[in-house]
């Protein structure tokens, strides 16, 4: 199906797209074509603990009109140029899910264009596979919020093993909190585990949890927490033990999930794919079963606009668009939810 | 003879006195650091055989083992005819799918009650002979437990692989899979591990019903 471009005199060729399922508000413009124009994004920082939902969602309140601005500057283009609008509809925290869609809302009620709601664990799929040119891989998407190891069948990326309780990002995330380690300058807390476990040499076993292609952190995290504070072992040791314990797992399941789809391509992202260990152990392992492993870069790893927009334009060729007046987020929309016919069928 | 490179070990064709043997060799994995390594390798190797056994107990159809092997991470065991139910099941009609998923249940229903989970109940890790029989392969994940949680992780991730897999007739096979196992443990223990199930479910991040 084609959609018309020119509308006027004005060419309608770009799609923004509007992030806001945690702690990232961002905006991203992205072509038609595929063409990423711009990314902005604001975090917010809790003082202290985890994300407090109100608070993340007032925060990106105050910061959408300026994200929003940013994104549409950086690529240079006017409102006149968008030809739709599509915000992550799904899932994530309540409050913060409604700060972008009213934001998504107002802009495509004013601009009178289609609004797309989107699917935040689809967009991780697919703003990897446009930039690193995937095409039909496992993949393994790792977030604060999410692990999943999934595969394409039949119209939908279908979820081969997930987390049974926490995210892996949330692993890492609370074991650093209470390991009483600052974030300093907005790092994210994955990366001070990884600089703490390239220092690291002692091993010590934690424990170990796969349930065929499904995983479990909380134990792990009791576990590491407990031996941080018999003071046993340094903390380098333990970050090293913890993080190579939680890697192995994560690279386990999506072996299996490569066995099991008999596929060529592994596919790493979300949040915790910056991670550079992570990607090492992924990529041995891809080698060992000839299949090629890519990450997704590290600005498109956190959550953001991009992803959203490119995965409107693909819902959006498809037909998929929603009504202002129907577009309620969906804070336990499931991965395996969402039809895909795009990427059988690709649209022009 | 290489067979199959699994995601755990490498699987050879190979010939034991005069038989057709399977060589099941734990292959190192460079991706994880040494020590973690060796300790996930020999605690599987030694402890698949044994459970192996236990299941043969239970009136579960496994391979025979022949020879472990610690250090190497070996295992030779009987070659079983046939094909992996993943291969089969979509193209049975209707009728026989149903007659076959049972059986299944019924299968999975005597492990449990002879306090052994699987650990990886998927259709590639059961296989059809050609005389009918299901016989079930690859216990590196099993573990020997009667506690409700580990049978109810147990099936949920049958159900799941059900449903990635087979998913034109998810549900119609997990409601015969379930038929079946309560054939062989009763309507209460079954009942049980239908709502454990439920309750696996509803844990996980990102469900409707919450």
């Amino acid at each position: 199906m084609c959609l018309p471009l020119i509308v006027g005199f004005v060419a309608k060729s770009y799609c923004l797209g509007i992030e806001s399922t945690a702690d990232d508000f961002g905006a991203g413009v992205v072509s038609l074509e595929g063409e990423i124009l711009a990314n902005a994004n604001d975090t917010y920082f809790p003082e202290q603990g985890g994300i407090h939902p109100r608070e993340a969602a007032r925060h990106h309140a105050n910061v959408a009109g300026k994200v929003i601005a940013e994104a549409l500057k950086k690529a240079k283009i006017s409102f006149n140029e968008l030809a739709m609008i599509a915000f992550s509809q799904g899932p994530g925290l309540g409050p913060c899910l409604r700060t972008g869609a009213t934001a998504a809302r107002a802009l495509a009620s004013y601009l009178k264009l289609p609004l797309v709601g989107v699917n935040h664990c689809v967009a991780h799929i697919e703003i990897g596979k446009l930039t690193t040119g995937a095409r039909d891989p496992v993949t393994l998407y790792v977030s604060g919020g999410n692990t999943i190891v999934s595969a394409y069948e039949a119209n939908r990326y279908r979820v081969f093993g997930e987390t049974l309780d926490i995210a892996v990002g949330n692993c890492l995330d609370v074991f650093v909190r209470e390991a009483g380690l600052k974030a300093e300058g907005g790092k994210a807390p994955g990366r001070i585990v990884e600089e703490l476990a390239a220092k690291g040499k002692k091993f010590t076993l934690l424990p170990y949890t796969v349930k065929g292609m499904d995983l479990s952190f909380s134990g792990l995290l009791t576990a590491a927490i407990s031996l941080l504070r018999e003071k046993k072992f340094g903390l380098e040791d333990v970050c090293f033990s913890f993080q190579e314990t939680a890697f192995s797992m994560l690279t386990e399941v999506t072996e299996r999930a490569l066995a099991h789809t008999e596929k060529s391509e592994v596919l790493l992202t979300g949040g915790v794919a910056a991670n550079k260990r992570l990607q090492s152990m992924l990529r041995t392992m891809a080698e060992e079963h000839d299949a090629k492993f890519s990450a997704v870069p590290r600005e498109y790893s956190a959550d953001n606009g991009a992803m959203i927009a490119w995965t409107g334009i693909l819902s959006f060729k498809h037909g998929f668009s929603v009504p202002v007046e129907k577009s309620f987020v969906k804070l336990k929309w499931r991965l395996d939810n969402v039809e895909v016919p795009w990427v059988e069928k690709p649209a022009c | 003879m290489l067979i199959k490179k699994g995601a755990e070990a490498s699987l050879y064709l190979e010939e034991w006195h005069g038989r057709k043997a399977v060589l099941k060799k734990r292959v190192p994995k460079k991706y994880r650091t040494p020590e973690l390594d060796k300790e996930i390798q020999t605690k599987r190797t030694k402890h698949e055989p044994q459970i192996m056994h236990r299941a043969k107990e239970a009136g579960v159809p496994t391979p025979i083992v022949f020879l472990v092997d610690l250090e190497e991470a070996t295992i030779v065991m009987e070659f079983i005819e046939g094909k992996q139910v993943k291969h089969v099941l979509n193209g049975l009609p209707q009728d026989e799918r149903g007659r076959l998923c049972q059986h299944i249940g019924e299968l999975v229903g005597k492990l449990h009650s002879h306090g052994i989970v699987h650990g990886d109940l998927t259709t590639s890790n059961m296989i059809l002979t050609p005389t009918g029989e299901v016989v079930f392969i690859d216990f590196g994940l099993s573990d020997q437990t009667r506690e409700l949680e580990a049978r109810g992780v147990d099936l949920h991730l049958m159900k799941r692989a059900i449903a990635s897999t087979h998913f034109m007739h998810a549900d119609e096979c997990f409601e015969a899979v379930m038929a079946g196992y309560e054939k062989t443990v009763g309507k209460n223990a079954t009942d049980e591990v239908l709502e454990k199930i439920a309750e696996i479910e509803r844990r996980g991040r990102y469900i409707s019903e919450r």
